[in-house]
Order: structure tokens, then sequence, then C-alpha cells
């Protein structure tokens, strides 16, 4: 019995077209002015860019399966935006340097993350928490209360302003798609993606057929940790400045997303098209709920309700009884 | 009888072993840094500060155990302190503090209720339902008192900070009587089932336990110890914040699985999510009592944590490579 037959990710964007046209009967929306309307739309898109970005390494780790989860991301985030923010200075040529450092100092604490779970054991909720924890403190003494630094000129060329003055679509969004093709790539076409999928299913019979399970899962955290780090860099090039509580707030929307993409969060099946989706589905949730100047309790509960309604459409386990 | 004494008998068999060791370890360091700890004073401003905390983590535990997870219990302890603060107030009479108290556990229950629908009946995925109820609890909590205020009357609040029945903190006779209640309750039908169905739910599925009923319990008795625990919150601190759970949630699971339970459920039990608790309140104090520099304050204290989740894995890891 087969209800459904739209596949998530095409439901969660058709659901955003919906829920954005919708929005233009709120009082203080765009109306029936297209161009501001247009507008509106890719700011939402600019924004959904750096959830997406942090959202790819959740999805990575929540389709390897074994209660996968990435609690460290939000924190990994702040550290490499701090880093890059400490490290370019306002100068166009370290940039590249900075992206570098972000990727390693990310996949180094991955790498951590999965050496905690696999070796030692550690369940990956509580390790990644864990870590997260050190990572915070580590940002802390790195901090010391105050960064001096300042982003590149290029970033903000590159990531917030548009490609060119004729297309108004901002860097980010480009870079996105670049890098949701790579992750579609990654997954669909490689042979860690079918691995992936294959340790996310059944770790036994995945061994069993000649997978090397725990590099698999060593690989997995490493690379959830580097695209984390490249999450931070981007989105430290769209805010310009950086707080201490930079990536937090992207940590559980970040596994939000991946849900509500329809990614199953017992692993083995999943995309990264649907996280994007999901991405996009949060971010404008958020911005409309912000754009109607409601009370942030009220904020908070419709933020709340609208994520019941979407995984009770999606998230559904199989029944009991088969 | 020798094989009973191995390590690994001890660790499957007694999961509170490690925990034990752990919490006698805190003891010992705190007792050094202070050594006025075991007074009456002192114990009581420990423990009355230690029982939130506990209390969450004791519904965490039943709810792990049981194979799931409840990230909306710091939302359920906002709601309850805002409850209270905003209806009992500073000049109530102790006859309107006991009615909300009951009022209390009833929103308590029907918030883990609300989780337990969704996630036993719906079939969703626990972490990401309670994700989403946390933000509905949280703003619920948000609306009832948008700026910090309000509270209980003092002589209430002084009830539980100061009571010492025996000389002893009354925080002590609360997880005391918790332990009883779960020893009696994991030796029930109801205790082998949630061990069952924490295990493996398909197959206590099959030997006719009534998983869907065994989960939608875990979150009611959750969300009901999460609002014995804004109780005792609110008593402590004896004023309203709706953002005063918050930071709680993340803190009852790393004291459950430091008390030595298993996150996947089916393994471990109360006194170690307890002794769990205690430990992780016990670094808290160490950390401030051993004056170490502020800045190095938060990764200290992560350090510690996560040490103590690897000390297990790396002994197995060790014995491993011996045997």
């Amino acid at each position: 019995m087969k209800r459904f037959s739209i596949p998530p990710p095409v439901a969660a964007l058709i659901l955003a077209i919906v829920l954005f046209l919708l929005s233009g009967f709120l009082p203080n929306s765009y109306g029936s002015d297209v161009k501001v309307a247009l507008s509106q739309a890719t700011n939402i898109l600019r924004l959904s860019v750096f959830l997406g970005v942090i959202a790819a390494g959740q999805t990575l780790v929540i389709i390897s399966g074994f209660e996968g989860i990435d609690l460290s991301a939000g924190s990994i985030v702040t550290l490499t935006a701090i880093l890059t923010y400490v490290m370019v200075k306002g100068e166009n040529n370290m940039v590249l340097l900075a992206i570098f450092v972000s990727l390693v100092v990310g996949a180094f604490i991955g790498l951590l993350n999965g050496a905690g779970i696999t070796f030692l054991k550690i369940s990956p909720f509580v390790m990644t928490l864990g870590m997260s924890g050190v990572v915070t403190g580590a940002i802390i003494i790195l901090n010391h209360g105050n960064v001096s630094g300042k982003v590149a000129p290029i970033m903000t060329r590159l990531i917030a302003r548009p490609i060119s003055p004729r297309i108004p679509i901002p860097g980010a969004i480009v870079i996105w798609l670049i890098f949701g093709v790579l992750m579609w790539l990654l997954l669909e076409r490689t042979t860690f993606g079918k691995n992936l999928f294959a340790i996310g299913v059944n770790r036994v019979t995945a061994k069993l057929s000649g997978v090397n399970v725990t590099g698999m899962n060593l690989a997995t955290y490493s690379l959830a940790g580097l695209l984390a780090g490249f999450g931070g860099f981007l989105l430290v090039g769209n805010t310009g400045v950086v707080l201490i509580q930079l990536g937090q707030p992207f940590l559980f929307p970040s596994i939000a997303a991946v849900a509500v993409g329809g990614t199953l969060l017992s692993g083995g099946k999943g995309s990264y098209w649907g996280s994007m989706a999901g991405a996009i589905v949060l971010t404008l949730i958020t911005s409309l709920l912000t754009t109607m100047q409601m009370p942030d309790s009220v904020r908070r509960m419709v933020l709340g309700g609208t994520l019941l309604i979407l995984i009770s459409i999606y998230g559904r386990q199989q029944a009991l009884r088969q | 009888m020798k094989r009973h004494l191995t390590w690994e008998f001890l660790m499957v068999r007694y999961p509170a072993f490690f925990p034990l060791i752990l919490l006698v370890l805190a003891l010992a360091i705190n007792l050094f840094l202070q050594p006025n700890m075991f007074d009456r004073e002192t114990l009581n401003s420990n423990m009355r500060v230690f029982l939130p905390l506990i209390l969450l983590a004791v519904g965490q535990a039943i709810v792990l155990l049981g194979g799931g997870i409840d990230i909306s219990v710091g939302g359920v302890v906002s709601i309850i302190n805002t409850i209270l603060a905003t209806r009992v107030g500073l000049d109530g009479s102790p006859e309107k503090m006991w009615q909300f108290v009951m009022i209390s556990l009833l929103v308590g229950a029907l918030a883990g209720a609300i989780n337990g629908f969704f996630i036993a009946y719906l079939r969703l995925q626990p972490i990401i339902t309670t994700y989403a109820t946390s933000f509905l609890y949280a703003g619920l909590a948000l609306f009832i008192l948008p700026n910090p205020g309000g509270g209980i009357p003092a002589e209430i609040a002084n009830l539980y900070r100061t009571s010492t029945p025996l000389g002893l903190p009354l925080a002590f006779y609360v997880t005391a009587i918790l332990l009883l209640v779960w020893s009696y309750v994991s030796s029930t039908r109801y205790g082998k089932y949630l061990f069952a169905v924490g295990g493996k739910a398909t197959a206590a599925y099959e030997t006719a336990v009534p998983v869907t009923r065994v989960q939608f319990s875990i979150y009611i008795i959750s969300g009901f110890m999460a609002a014995l625990a804004g109780i005792a919150l609110t008593m402590l601190s004896g004023s309203g914040n709706a953002e005063i759970g918050g930071q709680m949630t993340l803190n009852s699971i790393t004291a459950v699985v430091i008390g030595g339970n298993a996150f996947s459920g089916g393994i471990g039990g109360v006194a170690g999510p307890v002794m769990g608790a205690m430990t992780l309140s016990l670094i808290q104090n160490i950390i401030s009592f051993a004056h170490i520099n502020t800045w190095w304050e938060t990764l200290a204290k992560a350090m510690i944590i996560v040490l103590a989740l690897a000390v297990p894995g790396i002994i197995n890891l060790i014995r491993r490579r011996r045997a």
C-alpha cells in the first residue's frame, strides 16, 4: 500500500512554494508586487544555504545509521567561523588558507567523534554532545571575550552579494547548487555512498559483504565535521561578524531539516536533496514567523506545531505488526 | 565463584557499578576541595541544588530504558516554573501553592502524554518529535511569563531549602523514595515490559508485550518527573523565568549515560542515573572550588564529562587487546 507517491524532497519543495505563495496574503508581506516577491524568495533561499550546508554533514551521519547524529556541528560552525574571521583579517590572499584550516579543523573534530563512537563505543548522541562542550570550551578560551578580525572583501563578494549586477542571485545560492550536485554524486555515484547506505541499513550484513564498517564510520564523522567546518566558513562570509553562539542555533534545525526531507533518522534511507528542501522549508517558516512580527512565545509554538505536522506526514516509522 | 568478580560481570550485571566509582571519586575530590562538605548545612545546600537534575535524570532514564528519548523535559520544567511563579505569586497562600503543585503534576503528565501520543500511537521518531514539542512547551512557558519575574512565597521556598528531617536533607528522602519505588517497579510486570520494549520493540511485540502502551507510558512518567523537577527548581529559586529549564535537557541525558544506561535502551536502571546526575553536579562544584580560570571552566567541565564517558570504553579496549 503506497499512499504517498510523491518523493519527500519534492513534497517538501512544493510545500515551501505553497507556503511562500500563501504568505503573500499576510498583512505586511509582498502582496501583489512580483519584484518584491522575487527578491524576498531569493533572500529566503540565501538564508537557507547555511542551514543547508550544515545539514549536509548531518545527513551523512544520519544515513550511516546506528543512532548516528552530530550534535557538535553547531560548535564546529562557530569555531571555524571564528578561525576564518581571525585568520583572514580582511585580506583576500588569506581566504584559501582559511578555507583549508576550517576544513581540516572540522574534519579533525569529526575524526575524534568517530573514534569515540567506533572504538570506545560511546553512543553518537552523547559523544558528539560531549565534543560540542569541549569545542565550545575551546572557543571560549580562543575568544577570550573578544576577537579582532575581519571578513575578506572577496568572501562577501562571493557569498553575500549577487553574482552579477544583472542577475540578482547571491553567490551563496550558486555555491549551494554546486555543493548539492557534489553531495548527490558522493551519495549516489561513489563507493563511499553505496557503503554508507549499506551500513545504515544493517551493519552486520554490510560487514559480511566486505564493507569496512570501522573505516566508514570514521570517514563519515570526519566528513560531517569537515562539512560543518565549511558551513562555518560560509556563514561568517555572510554575517561578516562572529558571535560565540553563531552556530548553535543551526544545530537542531539541521537535524529537523534532514527529517523533514524524508531521510530516515534510523538510517539507511535518504537524500541530500531532501535535506536541502527541508532547510528551505524550515528557513521559510522561521522567516515568515519573523515577518508576521509575532511575539517570540507564539513564534516558538507555531514552529513546534508546524514541525510536528511536517514529520507526521513523512517521519512515521513502520508499524509493529507487519 | 571466581567468575562472578570479573570486570565484565560487574559491568554487565551491575550497570551502576562504574557510576558508583565515578561518584565516589567525585565525592572524594569534592571533599578534598571543600572539607566541610558533609556538614548538615553544606550537604543540604548541595543536595537541594542537585535534586531537580536527579528528578529529570530519573524520568529520562525510564524513557531511555524504554528505547526512547525526551528532549522536551526542559520545556516542561519551564512551563511548571512559570505556572507556579505567575499563579501562586510571591504573596500566595500555602493552600494555593499546593493546589498549583497538583495542577503542575497534571500539566507535566499531560505534556508527556502529548509526546507519548505522537511517538507511540502515530509512530513518529522520538528525538525529532520531542524536539518539536520542546518548542511548543518553551513557547508556552514564554507565553505565560514573557519576562522573568513573579515567584512563590518565601516561607514555602524555605520549606524546601531548609527542612532537614532527622538531620538529612529533604532531597535525600525524595531520592530514597524514588529508588525504593523503582526497585519495586522494576520487579513488576511493567518493569519487565519496559526492558523488553527498550531491548527490541518488535520482539517484545511478538511476545505479546503491549509495546504501544508501554511506549506511551514512559513519556507520561518523564513528563511527570519533569514537573516534579520544575516544582523543586521553583522552590529552590523562588522566582519565575521561562528560560530556566532550557539548559537542563541535555544535562539529564548526559547524567543518564554517565549513569551506565545504554543510550539505545533496554540496559540500566535508575540508581545509576541518580548517581550520574550527582556526579555531573559535583563536577560543576569541583570546577568552581578548584579556582580554575573562568575562561577554562567550560572546557575543563566538558573534558571531564567526555573522559567519564570514555573510561568504560577505554578499559574494554585494553582488556580486549590483552585477551
